[in-house]
């Protein structure tokens, strides 16, 4: 008996698949999320076997240089016309690579540069023992107040992790809008959540209030993680696939029955309950009502760098994901999904203005502002046109930049406990700094949509587009909600320059080149955007369609 | 391509403010010349735009047309027609004027901030001409969204110049004059903002209606006024009032009308006096002029819907205002309220839809500026002096300042339309022009300059005559920087009370303009109707 005879005695020789098909995977168009995600992992290295003094420079070097490159490669892609004429979907289905997701990821990228700008500054805080310090935790797993932490201070340790950390957090955030099935959705997710949740537990002062932060950023993220991928499950029975054309493709019908499947296949209940699921995970992440509770928490909470990245980073590529999901796979059934997105957008808008206004600490007041735009840009977002999309690119440039620039100026104003956010110790700034409060002023004015600045234009926009949506009620309640929310940014205005300010008020640091630029950065998109955005709409407008 | 004469006259001010702003901060003389050297040469410009102007050309003459943001479809497109080259001398005539009377107001205090940035007194001017420089675009633009930026944007600088340059003369000592400052600044930008929020929402209303039935959403006031001529625009006629409403809101806030005008008191009570000629002479005639231009125009049958609850909101504002005037105790607020009141009647003559009516209303803009501006601007000699803005801490000024209290006198009697003064022919047409259409209408309107002559006569009475009261003793007279800024003035309202001529052939034809949009003509004078 032969060997091979013997051993078919107890296997059988499975057939042979005869197309499996060789993942084929094109490199060059995934460069932008390979070398963000490259350069993370060169800077894990960088962490383990460069000696600690010369991490930082490395590090900062590293994340700057791979930004940069990612940010390259991705105009290189847009110029060669994938944003137009070639965008397809790459990566066996999984990434698309189109408009929207250059358009998105650029933003992402810019943000993120500007950002370790914030993250690398080394002047504001007080020397620890003679060290330059951030504002991040000497030592991440030293627990706060004991022995060992006070032995890292001394020893001038700092948190160089951050880094690679951010760059992990970006790549995952050039994943998530260019996701095209709900697998590597949610695996995109997980990517640029984690690195946030740890991000979020080192701030180097009130460490264990940035703790709390971290920890109810990450149970909320865990629940809101499980809707979402029980809603991928609920889908996938559905349809029998999780790419987002196999989805839309059965939503219309036009889909080949699977007959594994057929019990499933077409259930509406599976489909509509799916589709909730999927959209809350979204719409938490996006920070909208009554998925937005941890915002104001985790704001607070986080080290101020981590929550300007985070407020714009990560709302872009929420928006982004949520835009292509209602966009790409639902089209179909607009009217199931837009009433509830109404709801929401209406809730969002009135909720996050009209919560701000009691706010007295100023990460508090930014987060429920953020709330509140949340809101205007679902206005977008439900308007289902292709103004809709390129209205909410622009806005989402727009604000991410504000946004950025408004929480580097809160770190900027300290007392002897670090950072001062309660809003009372900001009385009279305006008197003692006069230039970085009003740098401040326009980041609110641009905030209250004031005309002139880059959020005027932005609101603008997604009216506009809301309103040829026919959601005019939306637009009514987007500027009633708008003039609620200009109230609370006025009063913060009043504050800095019409109060007397405080004998021991806090003092303005002088920041290094780092968040300067930041700033400066900041303040130019505002009124640039603000005064000639016609190239930026061009942009948008060019960006904004989906490929399918 | 012509000189682009709209344009620099908007530009000048706000380039005389980042100079301004940038002067040293120990150099403060050096800012405020700089200041008032700009807003002179804005003088020039504007001077030239007027005589540049035919009353008999086209309708929107001087005009520029550029592409601003092509995606919103806002243009860059200035014009004037007579009405708004009038409002752009009144404004640009107006400031140097604000500036003169408010030379001291913004010097640091002795124990002055020892920051070497703070410098108030550069910010004082500059913001004034970025006002001025927003306030005149507002005048020039022809297109409905560069209109609404600029309205909407000038209210920063005048929340800033509110808020943070008030009035040093408070009953309640310094913190609480800053408290209440604080709060007049709040309450002015919020019910602005509310208002021009409200006008977005029409705004993109009208965009949308534009791109819905044109092809391309415009804002063009040229584009649209044709469009609709040739039928090609036709807006539903609820859509259409709605739009009215969003729009006629914005502007009864900023004009203000009753019962939208309570911020106007607050603010005009705890500005400096110069900052208050600015509110109520320059940036909240923007107001009436936007009823005028962009109301009437583009919504004639809602305007027309609308005009008898507006008359009639108009008419309280008269009276009402004019009572609350005679129970004032400061003498800022008795202004403001008497402001109130003429607002209301340069509302009624909008709003009668005649053509007396309208040049009545267009006259008393110029005529409400000027003398509003001499006799807040004496108050404000005057309280500055006695360190008071209480009535009842003023008496017989005239015997120790009589130059002061004569000059004051002939602002109040400006105020109170007496016959040879220019208020007077403005407020004659606009009653004239109501009681054509609606007599009753005008014959309680009337009683507004009853109550006139009652504020302004009694306010004088216990200011200026009587026993020289304590703390009165010293008062100085005018000095020669105050009599420069008044005697113009004066001298002004002379002139125009007695050959307002110049100003009324500008303005006619844009009036009958306006009137032709509406559809409506003058009714038959009623002896002839009879016939």
């Amino acid at each position: 008996m032969s060997a091979s005879s013997v051993h078919s005695l107890w296997t059988t020789a499975a057939p042979v698949a005869d197309k499996f098909p060789t993942p084929h995977i094109e490199y060059a168009q995934l460069s932008p999320v390979l070398i963000v995600l490259g350069a993370a992992a060169l800077g894990v290295l960088v962490e383990a076997f460069l000696p600690r003094r010369s991490r930082y420079t490395a590090q900062v070097a590293l994340a700057a240089l791979g930004l940069a490159a990612a940010f390259a490669a991705i105009v290189a892609l847009a110029d060669k016309g994938y944003g137009t004429t070639k965008a397809h979907i790459a990566a066996m289905g999984a990434v698309a690579v189109d408009g929207p997701a250059l358009f998105l990821q650029g933003t992402i990228l810019l943000v993120g540069f500007v950002a370790i700008f914030t993250f690398a500054e080394r002047r504001l805080d007080p020397r620890a023992h003679g060290n330059q310090v951030d504002s991040f935790a000497a030592q991440g797993s030293a627990v706060p107040g004991s022995d060992q932490e006070k032995a890292a201070v001394r020893a001038g340790f700092t948190s160089t992790e951050v880094f690679p950390l951010l760059m992990f957090a970006v790549g995952g955030m050039l994943i998530f809008p260019a996701a095209n099935d709900l697998l590597t959705l949610f695996v995109a997710l997980e990517v640029f959540s984690l690195p946030l949740y740890i991000l979020c537990a080192l701030a180097r002062r009130n460490r264990l209030m940035s703790q709390e932060a971290a920890v109810k950023y990450f149970l909320l993220g865990a629940f809101s993680s499980a809707f979402l991928l029980f809603g991928i499950a609920l889908l996938y029975g559905y349809a029998g696939t999780v790419s987002y054309s196999g989805i839309s493709s059965v939503i219309d019908g036009t889909a080949p029955m699977n007959p594994a499947l057929a019990d499933t296949t077409g259930n509406d209940a599976l489909l509509l309950i799916g589709l909730a699921m999927v959209a809350m995970g979204l719409l938490f992440k996006v920070g909208a009502v009554p998925f937005h509770m941890w915002t104001p928490d985790v704001y607070q909470g986080a080290p101020t760098p981590v929550t300007g990245f985070m407020a714009s980073a990560t709302k872009v590529a929420a928006f982004g994901a949520l835009l292509r999901l209602l966009y790409v796979v639902l089209p179909g059934m607009r009217w199931d999904w837009r009433p509830v997105m109404w709801g929401v957008a209406i809730l969002t808008m009135l909720a996050g203005a009209v919560i701000a206004v009691t706010q007295t600490d100023v990460k508090r007041l930014l987060a429920y502002s953020s709330i509140a735009h949340a809101g205007f840009i679902l206005a977008g977002v439900i308007a289902t046109t292709p103004d809709g999309i390129s209205s909410v690119l622009f806005y989402l440039a727009a604000y991410s930049f504000v946004t950025l620039g408004a929480f580097a100026v809160v770190t900027l104003v300290r007392d002897a406990g670090g950072e001062a956010t309660h809003l009372s110790r900001w009385a009279g700034l305006g008197r003692r700094s006069p230039l970085v409060a009003a740098v401040f002023a326009v980041f609110l004015l641009a905030f209250a949509g004031i005309p002139l600045t880059s959020g005027f234009a932005g609101k603008f926009a997604v009216f506009t587009a809301a309103a040829q949506g026919g959601a005019m009620p939306l637009v009514i309640v987007g500027v009633i909600s708008s003039a609620i929310a200009a109230f609370f940014y006025i009063r913060v205005i009043v504050l800095m320059f019409f109060s007397e300010p405080k004998p021991d008020g806090p003092t303005v640091a002088v920041p290094s080149l780092m968040t300067s630029t930041a700033i400066a950065v900041g303040v130019a998109v505002t009124l640039v955007l603000g005064l000639a955005p016609q190239y930026f709409l061009d942009l948008a407008d060019k960006a904004g369609i989906f490929v399918r | 391509m012509s000189f682009p004469l709209l344009t620099v006259t908007a530009a000048v001010p706000a380039v005389g403010a980042v100079v301004t702003a940038a002067v040293p901060a120990a150099q403060r003389t050096t800012a405020k010349y700089t200041a008032l050297l700009f807003s002179l040469a804005t003088l020039v410009f504007a001077a030239v735009a007027l005589v540049r102007f035919d009353p008999d050309g086209d309708r929107y003459q001087l005009t520029e047309s550029h592409a601003w943001i092509k995606d919103f479809g806002l243009r860059y497109d200035l014009g004037v027609d007579g009405i708004a080259v009038v409002m752009v001398a009144l404004t640009a005539l107006l400031i140097p004027f604000v500036m003169l009377a408010g030379w001291h107001d913004a010097d640091p205090l002795e124990d002055a901030n020892p920051n070497r940035r703070w410098r108030p007194t550069q910010g004082f001017f500059a913001l004034i001409l970025l006002v001025e420089a927003m306030v005149v675009l507002s005048f020039e633009a022809t297109d409905v969204f560069l209109f609404y930026i600029f309205f909407e944007a000038m209210l920063i600088p005048m929340y800033f110049l509110i808020g943070g340059f008030g009035d040093r003369a408070h009953a309640g000592g310094e913190e609480e004059a800053a408290r209440q400052r604080s709060y007049a600044a709040v309450k002015f930008l919020l019910y602005n903002l509310a208002g021009g929020l409200i006008m977005l929402a029409a705004v993109i209303g009208l965009y949308v209606v534009t791109a819905h039935q044109l092809g391309t959403g415009t804002f063009s006031l040229q584009e649209i006024l044709s469009a609709r001529a040739s039928g090609k625009l036709d807006i539903e006629t609820s859509t259409e009032r709605w739009l009215f409403l969003g729009f006629f809101f914005a502007f009864a806030v900023k004009a203000p009308l009753w019962p939208l005008h309570t911020w106007l008191p607050n603010a005009m009570g705890e500005s400096t006096a110069p900052v208050a000629v600015l509110i109520t002479a320059v940036v909240d005639k923007v107001g009436t002029f936007a009823m005028l231009r962009f109301c009437l125009q583009l919504f004639p049958e809602a305007s027309k819907w609308a005009a008898p609850v507006i008359l009639v909101l108009a008419l309280i504002s008269i009276i009402y205002g004019a009572l609350l005037a005679v129970g004032q105790r400061d003498i800022k607020r008795l202004i403001a309220y008497a402001s109130v009141s003429h607002f209301g009647f340069i509302i009624l003559g909008i709003f009668a839809m005649t053509s007396q009516g309208q040049s009545g209303a267009t006259l008393y803009m110029v005529n409400h500026g000027i003398s509003t501006a001499a006799l807040m601007l004496v108050a404000g000699f005057l309280i500055t002096r006695r360190g008071s803005r209480l009535i009842a801490d003023f008496g017989g000024v005239q015997k120790v300042a009589p130059i002061l209290a004569g000059t004051f006198l002939i602002g109040g009697l400006a105020t109170l339309s007496l016959p040879g003064l220019a208020p007077f022919v403005s407020e004659f047409l606009v009653l004239v022009g109501t009681f054509s259409r609606y007599p009753v209408l005008g014959i309680i309107a009337t009683l507004g300059i009853v109550l006139a002559a009652l504020y302004v006569l009694v306010l004088y009475q216990r200011t200026m005559t009587g026993p020289v009261k304590a703390g009165i003793e010293g008062m100085t007279d005018l000095k020669a920087r105050e009599l420069l800024v008044v005697t113009p003035l004066i001298a002004l309202l002379l002139f125009l009370g007695v050959y307002p001529k110049p100003v009324t052939d500008i303005v006619n034809p844009s009036v009958h303009h306006t009137l032709s949009d509406v559809h409506k003509t003058d009714p038959k004078p009623a002896l002839e109707a009879k016939k």
